[in-house]
């Protein structure tokens, strides 16, 4: 098999007192669509924006094209960041900005490209993503839920990434957009080389578009000496797993949970 | 007795873990000051001066301007007493005038600076690092400190003694309005009195001390904000916490700078004060 693209290397991640990540080992080779699922607060956003570089693990290392960014000055680190795309949770939309000076953001920074080049490619990107180039005037305020994520995804797209990191980019909108949405990751895919990581907790949505699925689960549900990641294979495999931790999560059923609650309460 | 040291322990356990907290705060603030500093280098962070500057500028002259009336007439009001029994009602112009350039105008510039932008800073930033804003910056090729606080440390430092002249300039008004058409001072001696009395040192001092309490509020509200917590609450607090920490900065500097302008306006005109 040839090197990872992204190697994390026993990584841990702690704040404060609370560790959320712990001896995470994980390699993504070049081109694979990854689904990373889990339950919430079990560390799924976190491991991403270590991906990124948005925050140093406490522990370990995470390797990228074979340079460690943990060890990268804020300048190289954000060179790095530039072959990356994030689509976030809540579309993350500079609210100041039009639609149009959200996507050609990341363009001007860089400076390489004349106004009309920008242009041509915000409208390219804003016309992919299956929106009218009417919005482009628009402030961020004035749109739904499900166009806000597809214009960012138009804006991470905007830089052509090598990688692009999805946080849950289905959550909060229609079956009809879920799917949309869906088949907007398919079609990046498509039209180019990306390496992709999609956290999410539809299970549609790792059915359909990850080629590679990895379950975390949350360390204090951990016994003493297992690993975070429950899971690693394909979404056929994973539909075929017996671990009933694994099962409870893709088919959504609450069990002792209500009760764990309760007496919690 | 047990119980008591017991108290005593836990009290002192508290105090040195607010002073390591405090310390490290400390630390990082001046980190985040060092980056702001060397944000002014960057050709981007100038890209959004001019909207933050419209906005830490423009926006405050009502303010500062009504605030800035009012002082000077409520110094009036209050001096005029004490000063028409002593039969110098001519000169309450002096003591109005030095007190709004020396103090009133800087600090008063400084408080509505912390107040009106500092904690809207403050909770702007937040709430851009909550929605994830910050990160995408980052993500966008940005360093997020040179886009947001280097514009907004240029716009504060630049623009308050500007503020601050307006400051100056409504107090003494607003002290000659009282003085002149309420209290019949003759106004002939009232403005002969002044002048003469306010020296461009006094002037210049009320203009330095204004671009450390901009630095000052900028550094602190930007910081605030960018290390919010989560939440509606945590943007709240970053907000509250701004102010009343740049408030406090801000008489706090006053004092040491007071102290240290006196200190060099004695070594540089030794002779000077004995002729007043």
């Amino acid at each position: 098999m040839s090197e990872a693209l992204i190697s994390l290397q026993q990584v841990t991640m702690q704040f404060e007192a609370q560790r959320v990540l712990h001896a995470i080992d994980l390699d993504i080779q070049r081109g694979q669509t990854v689904g990373i699922i889990g339950e919430s607060g079990c560390g799924k956003t976190v491991l991403l924006k270590l991906i990124i570089g948005l925050l140093r693990p406490t522990v370990g290392r995470v390797i990228f094209d074979g340079k460690d960014l943990t060890k990268l000055s804020e300048r190289e680190l954000t060179r790095q960041r530039l072959r990356f795309g994030f689509l976030f949770q809540g579309a993350a939309l500079f609210d100041s900005l039009s639609v149009y000076d959200n996507v050609a953001f990341g363009l001007r920074a860089q400076g390489r490209k004349s106004e009309a080049e920008i242009r041509e490619l915000v409208c390219n990107r804003i016309q992919e993503v299956g929106l009218p180039l009417s919005v482009l005037d628009k402030k961020p305020a004035e749109l739904s839920g499900g166009m806000k994520k597809r214009v960012g995804l138009a804006r991470a797209l905007a830089l052509d990434p090598e990688v692009m990191l999805y946080d849950e980019p289905t959550t909060g909108l229609d079956p009809i957009m879920t799917d949309v949405i869906n088949e907007l990751i398919l079609q990046t895919r498509r039209r180019r080389p990306v390496t992709s990581i999609i956290v999410t907790h539809e299970m549609k949505t790792v059915n359909k578009v990850s080629d590679r699925v990895v379950m975390l689960y949350p360390l204090s549900r951990l016994k003493p000496g297992e690993p975070q990641i429950l899971f690693d294979g394909t979404p056929e495999q994973l539909r075929a797993c017996a671990d009933p931790r694994v099962r409870q999560f893709i088919e959504g059923e609450a069990r002792d949970r209500l009760q764990e609650l309760a007496t919690k309460a | 007795m047990a119980t008591v040291s017991s108290e005593a322990l836990g009290l002192w356990r508290w105090g040195r873990r607010k002073v390591a907290e405090a310390i490290l705060d400390l630390g990082d603030l001046s980190i985040f000051a060092f980056h702001i500093l060397a944000g002014m280098r960057r050709r981007s962070s100038y890209n959004t001066l001019l909207p933050i500057s419209y906005s830490v500028g423009v926006r405050s002259i009502p303010v500062v301007t009504i605030t800035g009336l009012f002082i000077g007439m409520v110094l009036a009001v209050q001096a005029y007493a004490e000063f028409y029994h002593l039969g110098l009602a001519t000169r309450l112009g002096q003591i109005i005038n030095i007190s709004v350039v020396r103090e009133l105008g800087p600090v008063l510039a400084a408080v509505m600076l912390a107040g009106r932008v500092g904690s809207a800073m403050a909770a702007e930033l937040a709430t851009m690092r909550i929605t994830e804003q910050i990160d995408a910056l980052a993500c966008l090729g940005v360093y997020p400190v040179h886009y947001l606080g280097t514009p907004r440390f240029l716009a504060s430092v630049s623009l308050i003694p500007l503020l601050t002249i307006l400051a100056n300039f409504m107090g003494v008004l607003g002290g000659a309005l009282i003085c002149i058409d309420v209290y019949h001072v003759e106004s002939h001696h009232y403005w002969e009195n002044v002048r003469g009395y306010i020296g461009m040192w006094d002037l210049m001092t009320g203009l330095i001390k204004p671009i450390f309490f901009g630095a000052a509020i900028a550094i602190i509200c930007c910081h605030r904000g960018f290390y919010s917590e989560a939440g509606a609450e945590g943007v709240g607090r970053a907000a509250t916490r701004a102010f009343v920490l740049s408030f406090i900065v801000v008489l706090v500097l006053d004092l040491f700078l007071a102290m240290f302008l006196n200190n060099l306006y004695d070594y540089l005109w030794p002779q000077a004060r004995h002729m007043l």
